[in-house]
């Protein structure tokens, strides 16, 4: 054996990435997309608008999106999930363009869960989170033709002991807050609302009415934002993320908790 | 240049399988059985680092004997196939069978080929996606011979005699403290010491449980299980 052949071992140390292992196997399955102009008819089509956020509670952090996708001034879908299970201790809510959104979201579970299998153990938080921002950034050319990408990432550190959320922005850079943060068309109007309502160490029934309260100030402020649909029975998707897993809101709870809350509207109005 | 020496094919390929043999004999051996909610993997390997069975896929897990560093390299190899595989199709199309398959060319070839032969044995497990379905267990060997096995398998050092044991004290339905006794004791068959929660790697694949149904059972768990009631 050469010298440059055993010292090969050591230099490649992305060899427990699945995206490396695109890139040199299949670059074709990569996310990339070809030249357009943001005026092009295709790229302004693409679904987008959204309200997608991450509150941090007692336990964790909690998650949750409207449902709705919007093409143009159209509604694309009503049911869209936006908040992804990425492993078992971490979550990320995709705001942007819907495909190149979820196809990241995709890669991204399968890089956490292959970079586990191969090491033997799951990436620290930190380490989930730059991997998330490395991907954004590769998707900066798509983004300034439109395809914009910027999720939210959530998850419980384990070491620390403490739910955390990132945000991002279109070039890649990692920003981490401290105690909610909401993104999307309807991402200000949410923030502004959770502004009033958060409060330090508040239970998992307190963060759940805030985290609702966000999301229908939200809708009625977004045009890009679905409420509550109370004739089809469509609800926000709500997350937990705690030291025991990535759990979900049953949507019986949401329902009743968005009832709730409308009835009380309806009574002040 | 001096003519390099004639040496007959036959007499080649037996050397190479001697040689392979050899090595797999030296190590420790591994069992996999059946039972009522999936199938369990027992190897006996004292360190808790360096593990012999993995998670390769949703349902799929691997076993290797021999040299750490060749099957470890065939274990890599296997996660790679799967995730990209199901990453460019779904998760549904990875299947034990294709990934054994490929084993079993990687194997042949390179025991063909090179001058060193890979010194392992693997098995790769699925588990049946419902009750009633069959799991399948797949053996393949140093030179790529594959052959799929039932309830039980064997292999490593002492694979003969564990095979015979496990061919007379098997039944099916076992729960799954029966079957890790029934495993640990398959592995004791050849040696006088007997083995404890602390000379074990234990896993199963858990049809009971979502999508990865990969599962350590870590030596706590493990101490209980093995002294509970036979």
């Amino acid at each position: 054996m050469t010298d440059e052949q055993w010292q090969a071992v050591f230099a490649n140390y992305s060899s427990a990435s699945f995206g490396e292992l695109l890139r040199a196997t299949s670059p074709h399955l990569l996310p990339a997309l070809g030249a357009s102009s943001p005026e092009d008819p295709l790229v302004s089509a693409a679904p987008h608008g959204t309200t997608v956020l991450a509150v941090r509670y007692r336990d964790g952090v909690l998650m949750a999106g409207d449902r709705q996708a919007t093409e143009g001034f159209q509604v694309a879908h009503r049911t869209i999930d936006k908040i992804y299970k990425a492993d078992d201790l971490s979550g990320i809510g995709i705001a942007g363009a819907a495909g190149p959104s979820m196809e990241m979201a995709r890669l991204f579970q399968t890089e956490l869960e292959h970079y586990e299998k191969v090491e033997g153990e799951g990436l620290s938080l930190e380490g989930k989170a730059n991997r998330l921002a490395q991907m954004i950034r590769m998707n900066l050319p798509a983004a300034m033709q439109g395809l914009i990408v910027i999720p939210i990432f959530a998850g419980f550190d384990d070491k620390a002991g403490v739910g955390r959320i990132f945000k991002y922005d279109i070039t890649g850079g990692r920003y981490e807050e401290a105690e909610y943060f909401a993104q999307g068309s309807g991402g200000k109007d949410a923030r502004d609302s959770l502004k009033k309502r958060y409060r330090k160490d508040m239970n998992k029934e307190e963060a759940l009415r805030a985290t609702l309260e966000a999301l229908l100030d939200a809708a009625e402020e977004d045009i890009g934002t679905g409420g509550p649909d109370l004739v089809r029975g469509i609800f926000p998707t709500v997350k937990t993320i705690t030291r025991s897993g990535f759990g979900e809101v049953p949507d019986d709870e949401v329902r009743a908790a968005c009832e709730a809350l409308l009835a009380e509207r309806k009574g002040r109005l | 240049m001096p003519l390099p020496y004639y040496v007959s094919p036959e007499q080649m390929m037996k050397d190479k399988a001697e040689y392979a043999r050899k090595g797999i004999a030296r190590g420790k051996s591994i069992v996999a059985l059946e039972y009522l909610d999936g199938v369990l993997l027992v190897a006996e390997n004292p360190s808790t680092l360096l593990h012999k069975i993995s998670e390769i896929y949703d349902r799929i897990a691997f076993a290797g004997v021999g040299k750490y560093n060749e099957f470890e390299n065939l274990r890599v190899a296997g996660v790679r196939h799967a995730d990209l595989k199901g990453y460019s199709y779904s998760r549904g199309d990875v299947t034990g069978k294709a990934l054994a398959n490929a084993y079993s060319q990687a194997l042949g070839n390179i025991f063909t080929q090179d001058i060193k032969p890979f010194e392992v044995e693997v098995l790769v497990v699925e588990v049946a996606e419902a009750n009633g379905a069959k799991n399948e267990i797949f053996h393949i060997l140093y030179d790529g011979t594959i052959e799929d096995e039932h309830n039980y398998a064997a292999m490593g050092g002492q694979a003969d005699e564990i095979r015979r044991f496990l061919k007379d004290n098997y039944r099916e339905g076992l729960s799954l403290q029966e079957a890790l006794q029934l495993g640990a004791r398959a592995l004791m068959v050849t040696q006088n010491k007997a083995l404890t929660e602390r000379d074990l790697e234990v896993a199963v694949l858990d049809r009971a449980k979502e999508r990865r149904r990969f599962r350590r059972i870590p030596p706590e768990a493990l101490g209980q299980l093995l002294e509970g009631p036979k």
